[in-house]
C-alpha cells in the first residue's frame, strides 16, 4: 500500500470515529447553551442509552431499530427524571454546584449499570453491516462509514432544528438571556428540560454506535473525558465549532496512531486543546463576551 | 377603567424594604409615567408587574384579575409585555427572529409541537412571520433591517428592536422602562413620536419609567412619584409640576424650572 493510500485510509477512519465524537460534543454544547452547565453525567447517559439497547436488541431479541427507538424514549425519560429531580431544585446556585451534581449523577449511573450488568464487556449485535466498504482502493470498515453516515444527519438535523424551528429558537433565546426569555413568555424550565432530553437522545444514538464499534461497558461513559477536549477545542457554545473539532480530534488519534508509536493516541487530544487555549482560550469558535464601554 | 391596579405594594428583601405600601394605577388606553429620584423603586415596581419580584404584601390586579402570582412567562398571554433598562435583545439573532420571540406566547402549538416542525406549527410561524413584518416591523421602521444580526446594528435602533419585540405580542399593557436612556434630542423625540403612535394605533395601556422631565410631561395622562420605596405623588404632569413635596424630593430645589430639565 503506497503512502498516500495508508493516509487516507486513517484519515477517512478517523473522521468516522470524530463523528461520534462530535454525537456526544452536541449534547453537552445543547445543555451548556441553554443552562450554562457543564453536563458531566453526559457520557454516562449515553452509557445508560446504550445498556437499554442492549437489554431490548440483545436480551428481548427485538429488531434493532425498535430497540434503539425504546432505548432512546427510555433514556428521555431518564433525562427528564435527573431534570426534575436534581437539577431544578438546584435552578439558581451557583453553576459549580450544579456541576458538581451532574458529577455525582455520572457516578450513580455507572454504579447501577455496574450492579446490574457486571463490569464485563457485551458485544451489541451489528447495528450497522459490518460489510467493508471501497473508494477506489482504500478499504474503510463498514460500522464507521455507515455510523458516520448516520451521525451527519443526526448532526443535520440538529443544526436545523436550532436555526428555524421555534423550539430552537426559544432554545436560543434563552441561552442569549435568560431573564429576558423568561419575560418573552418562554417558559425556560421547560427549555432546559427539553435541552436535557435532546441530549440524551442524541448520546444514546452515539453511545450504541461508540459501543458496536467497540464493546459495551460501565465505563464507555469515558470518552465523555475525550469529548471534554473537543468541547473546548470547538468552543463551548458553538455547534459549529464542536462539530469541526469532532471530526478533528478524530482525525489526530488517527494519524497519531498511524504514524507514531502506542500511547502517544492517548493524549494528543489534550496536547491539541493545550496549544488551543494558549492561542485562543474561548475555542475555535467559542464567542468572546465583548463588553461595551 | 383601569387596566393595571396596583394596591398597597410591599416589596422587601431581608430587612432592606424597596417599595412599602406603592399603591399605583395606570388607566385603560392611557400613558402613566412612574418617576422619581435613582433608587426610588422604579425597576422594582416593574419587576413586580411583570413577574420577577413576588411582593411581600399587596396586589396586582390586570383588568381585574388578580395576577400576583403568576409566574413570569405566563403574563405575556395576559397581554404584559415589557422592554428593560439596559437593552435586552438575543445577541446572535437576527432583528426578525427576536421580534418573533416576543410573539412566542401567541401561538398554539406547544414547545415539544414545534420542536416536531409539524405542518401545523409551521404554517402558524409563517402567518406570524408575516404579520410582524407588514405591522410591526413596517411601523418601527426596521423592515429594511430584519435579517441583520442585533448586535449589529446602532444602539438608538437596537431600543426600536425592543421596542418592536414588546408589540409584537399586541399587548394589553406595555412597560417602559427608561426608553429614551442614552439617546440624543432628535432619538427622544423620534421615540416620543413612537410611543403616542402606538397608543393611537393600538389603544395600549402604557406604563414609562422615565427620567427625562420633559418626555414625562409632554407624553404622559398621569404621573406616579416614587421616592425611598414610597409613593409620594400622583395626578396630572402639571400637578406634579407644582407639587412642593415632589420638587423637593426629585429636583433638589424648590422653585426650579421643570420643563425640558433632563435628569
Amino acid at each position: 500500500m503506497s503512502g498516500l493510500q495508508v493516509f487516507l485510509e486513517y484519515t477517512l477512519a478517523g473522521i468516522a470515529t470524530g463523528g461520534v465524537y462530535t454525537l456526544v460534543g452536541l449534547g453537552f454544547v445543547l445543555v451548556f447553551k441553554a443552562s450554562g452547565v457543564f453536563n458531566f453525567a453526559m457520557g454516562d447517559m449515553m452509557m445508560a442509552g446504550a445498556y437499554t439497547f442492549y437489554l431490548c436488541a440483545v436480551v428481548f431479541d427485538l429488531h434493532w431499530a425498535v430497540a434503539l427507538l425504546i432505548a432512546v424514549v427510555f433514556s428521555c425519560a431518564l433525562a427528564w427524571l435527573i431534570e426534575r429531580t436534581v437539577l431544578r431544585r438546584m435552578m439558581g446556585q451557583p453553576v459549580i454546584a450544579v456541576v458538581m451534581a451532574t458529577f455525582g449523577i455520572g457516578f450513580v449511573l455507572r454504579g447501577i449499570a455496574a450492579i446490574a450488568f457486571g463490569s464485563e464487556a457485551y458485544q451489541l449485535p451489528a447495528l450497522l453491516p459490518r460489510a467493508p466498504f471501497f473508494i477506489g482502493d482504500i478499504m474503510l470498515p463498514g460500522k464507521s462509514v455507515r455510523g458516520f453516515v448516520l451521525t451527519t444527519g443526526l448532526c443535520g438535523a440538529i443544526i436545523l432544528f436550532l436555526r428555524y424551528s421555534r423550539a430552537g429558537i426559544a432554545l436560543r433565546a434563552t441561552a442569549a438571556d435568560q431573564i429576558t426569555a423568561y419575560a418573552m413568555g418562554i417558559n425556560v424550565r421547560r427549555v432546559f428540560a427539553l435541552t436535557w432530553m435532546a441530549a440524551a437522545a442524541i448520546g444514546t444514538v452515539a453511545g450504541v454506535i461508540a459501543a458496536s464499534v467497540t464493546s459495551l461497558t460501565p465505563d464507555l461513559g469515558t470518552i465523555g473525558l475525550n469529548v471534554l477536549g473537543v468541547v473546548i477545542l470547538g468552543g463551548l457554545n458553538s455547534v459549529g465549532g464542536v462539530i469541526v473539532a469532532g471530526l478533528f480530534i478524530g482525525w489526530l488519534e488517527a494519524m497519531t496512531a498511524a504514524y507514531l508509536p502506542g500511547d502517544i493516541r492517548e493524549i494528543t487530544p489534550y496536547i491539541a486543546v493545550l496549544a488551543m487555549l494558549m492561542i485562543r482560550p474561548y475555542g475555535l469558535f467559542g464567542t468572546r463576551p465583548v463588553e461595551r464601554i | 377603567m383601569s387596566a393595571l391596579e396596583v394596591c398597597d405594594l410591599t416589596l422587601s428583601f431581608g430587612g432592606i424594604s424597596a417599595l412599602s405600601g406603592v399603591s399605583i394605577v395606570a388607566a385603560d388606553g392611557q400613558i402613566t409615567a412612574v418617576i422619581g429620584p435613582n433608587g426610588a423603586g422604579k425597576t422594582s415596581f416593574f419587576n413586580v408587574v411583570s413577574g420577577f419580584y413576588r411582593p411581600t404584601a399587596g396586589r396586582v390586579l390586570l383588568d381585574g384579575r388578580d395576577i400576583t402570582a403568576l409566574p413570569p412567562h405566563r403574563r405575556p398571554a395576559l397581554g404584559i409585555a415589557r422592554t428593560f433598562q439596559n437593552i435586552a435583545l438575543f445577541h446572535g439573532m437576527t432583528v426578525l427572529d427576536n421580534i418573533k420571540l416576543g410573539a412566542h406566547t401567541q401561538l398554539q402549538t406547544g414547545l415539544f409541537g414545534a420542536g416536531l416542525f409539524l405542518g401545523h406549527a409551521r404554517r402558524e410561524e409563517a402567518e406570524l412571520t408575516r404579520r410582524i413584518q407588514s405591522d410591526v416591523a413596517g411601523f418601527l421602521e426596521l423592515d429594511t433591517h430584519a435579517d441583520k444580526e442585533v448586535q449589529d446594528l446602532p444602539y438608538g435602533l437596537q431600543r426600536r428592536v425592543e421596542l418592536a419585540r414588546a408589540l409584537a405580542a399586541r399587548p394589553k399593557l406595555l412597560l417602559l422602562d427608561e426608553p429614551v436612556a442614552g439617546m440624543n434630542r432628535e432619538e427622544k423625540q423620534a421615540m416620543s413620536r413612537l410611543i403616542l403612535d402606538i397608543r393611537r394605533q393600538w389603544g395600549t395601556t402604557i406604563l414609562l419609567i422615565e427620567h427625562d422631565m420633559g418626555m414625562v410631561m409632554d407624553l404622559s395622562d398621569h404621573v406616579a412619584v416614587l421616592n425611598f420605596g414610597r409613593c409620594i405623588a400622583t395626578g396630572t404632569p402639571d400637578e406634579m409640576g407644582r407639587n412642593q413635596e415632589v420638587i423637593s424630593a426629585y429636583l433638589g430645589e424648590p422653585g426650579a424650572p421643570l420643563a425640558g430639565q433632563a435628569a
